[in-house]
């Protein structure tokens, strides 16, 4: 049955439903109906919520129940995902599982509430210090928000990586149709032998990221690493729409994924061979797949709502085989799709 | 086809309820839709506005520069928001709270007495319904009762007899004006 939701909702019900049962947090629009639903939901199936004192704080309480092997969630906008990314390298380098959900604003600084897609860089190349990546999905309708939410807590749990969804204040306020997955059962739910849950009886676990030795800290960042190898070979997702006979190819996410959606229907209409390359996770990016669409299609548009970031990943996968212009705004403002279709214009006639 | 409307006004005034009413009742018909509120600083004791869109094909932006129809239930979202509409669209506005003339050839002017309806029927908050039955009537794309349904679903627990009553009279009396 389909039901009218708000994005942020339908991700906080989400996560309940892929068995997340600790949420921590820390106000920030435009993502705060997140919190006040896990207040609302979580004591109900037995869960906890907790409105920390700080962003700082909220991290650091995921990082502890997630060693205790406990499905955890946390959720801020752009300002406050800053504040968390030292507890972010941190979950990375101790291999906690957490859900991070950055319903990014328009920044840097204080910047304002309104949409934007500014915190690519930060999601996709680091952001917190040191060798490590997380796995990065952007979902462009309430529907796939909620999807992936569930797959973000499978993904963590099974490679024992950080997941972070990456929404916009748009994706997180609008409300839409959505048919909500059925929830996973806790027996369903794949065990956690390494988790803190008491050495009686075994010998005891260790979660740390932390090792003196540089030769022993490389081994285990090598081991890091070849998980972060078979993520990139197995995990990558990504749609197109429209491709097949395509003269230019929209490359977009999230929120202007969809709005080039609308630009390709349109452009059709106007006899325009257009089509939509979305990626879906945004690390591992969809490299390979988008190679392959550059032997035959000779532009790439990526658009943003930035002044340009997945753009370099784009250029790099494209290499130089076709032509790969950028059109993007800045500052909260959503380009319509006219405004977008006017750009396509100067690079294919009809 | 796809159709933006925006409902425009002070905060308390049930702008938001509004949009979401006719968004539920264009689902529940089998149109896509968005909502989308305006959020922050600016719905404390300011101005509230959302806009909605009804679509045969998926939704690209729930962000409306040309919306087809607008709900101004106060003068401030009038003149904010009049300029805006498409040509050949519609205004819906309060009349009982809009003084200034706004003057537009290129759109229907469709002025209601929302709040002396509302009064009339003994229940001022329901000025919201009286603006979204007009709308209904406007679209032309399902009927009345899909709203009021929906409106029922809304209100759910909330929903006494009585306010259910006079609110399907509100839609009722917007409908038949528009």
């Amino acid at each position: 049955m389909k039901v009218l939701m708000r994005g942020n909702e339908a991700m906080a019900e989400a996560a309940i439903r892929a068995g997340c049962r600790t949420y921590f947090g820390y106000p920030i629009t435009p993502q705060n109906e997140i919190l006040e639903y896990m207040a609302a939901h979580l004591p109900a199936v037995g869960g906890a919520c907790v409105q920390a004192e700080s962003e700082v704080a909220a991290i650091n309480m995921c990082y502890g129940a997630a060693a205790a092997g406990v499905r955890t969630l946390t959720s801020s906008s752009s300002p406050g995902i800053s504040l968390k990314m030292e507890g972010i390298s941190y979950l990375a380098g101790a291999r906690l599982p957490v859900v991070i959900i950055n319903v990014m604003r328009a920044g840097p600084g204080l910047g304002n509430i309104a949409p934007a897609q500014g915190d690519y860089f930060q999601a996709t190349k680091g952001g917190g210090h040191g060798d490590y990546r997380l796995i990065v999905l952007a979902p462009s309708t309430v529907q796939e928000a909620a999807e992936l939410v569930m797959l973000a807590f499978e993904l963590a749990d099974r490679y024992r990586v950080p997941a972070m969804i990456l929404a916009d204040g748009m994706l997180g306020q609008m409300m839409e149709p959505v048919e909500l997955p059925p929830p996973i059962p806790p027996e369903r739910i794949p065990p956690k032998p390494w988790a803190l849950t008491g050495a009686k009886g075994r010998p005891p676990n260790v979660v740390s990221s932390f090792d003196l030795d540089p030769h022993r800290f490389r081994e285990i960042l090598r081991g890091l690493w070849d998980v972060y190898r078979q993520i990139q070979r197995d995990e990558v997702r990504w749609e197109e729409y429209q491709t097949e006979d395509a003269e230019l190819v929209l490359v977009a996410y999230g929120t202007m994924g969809r709005i080039c959606r609308t630009v390709v229907r349109r452009a059709r209409r106007e006899g325009l061979r257009v089509g939509l390359f979305r990626p879906i996770t945004l690390w591992p990016f969809p490299s390979e797949p988008l190679r392959r669409l550059s032997a035959r299609v000779p532009v790439f548009l990526t658009v943003e709502l930035s002044a340009g970031q997945m753009w370099e990943d784009v250029r790099l996968s494209v290499d130089g085989r076709a032509q790969t212009p950028f059109y993007g705004e800045l500052g909260g403002v959503v380009p319509t799709p006219e405004e977008i279709l006017n750009e396509v214009k100067k690079y294919v006639r009809g | 086809m796809e159709i933006g409307v925006v409902f425009a006004g002070f905060g308390g005034q049930g702008i938001l309820l509004a949009g979401k009413v006719l968004a539920q009742a264009a689902m529940e018909r089998g149109f896509e839709v968005t909502w989308l509120p305006s959020y922050g600083p600016e719905m404390r004791g300011g101005t509230a506005n959302c806009t909605v869109v009804i679509a045969d094909e998926p939704v690209g932006s729930p962000i409306v520069d040309r919306p087809q129809i607008l709900v101004a239930m106060n003068g401030p979202s009038l003149e904010r928001f009049g300029p805006r509409v498409a040509p050949g669209g519609t205004i819906i506005f309060n009349a009982s709270l809009v003084s200034a003339p706004f003057a537009r050839a290129d759109v229907r002017l469709l002025p209601i007495p929302m709040n002396a309806i509302a009064q009339e029927l003994g229940e001022v908050r329901a000025a919201n319904m009286v603006a979204l039955g007009a709308v209904v009537k406007v679209l032309g794309l399902f009927p009345l009762e899909a709203v009021a349904e929906a409106l029922s679903k809304e209100l759910g627990a909330r929903g006494r007899e009585r306010l259910l009553e006079v609110n399907r009279q509100a839609l009722l009396r917007g409908f038949s004006l528009a």
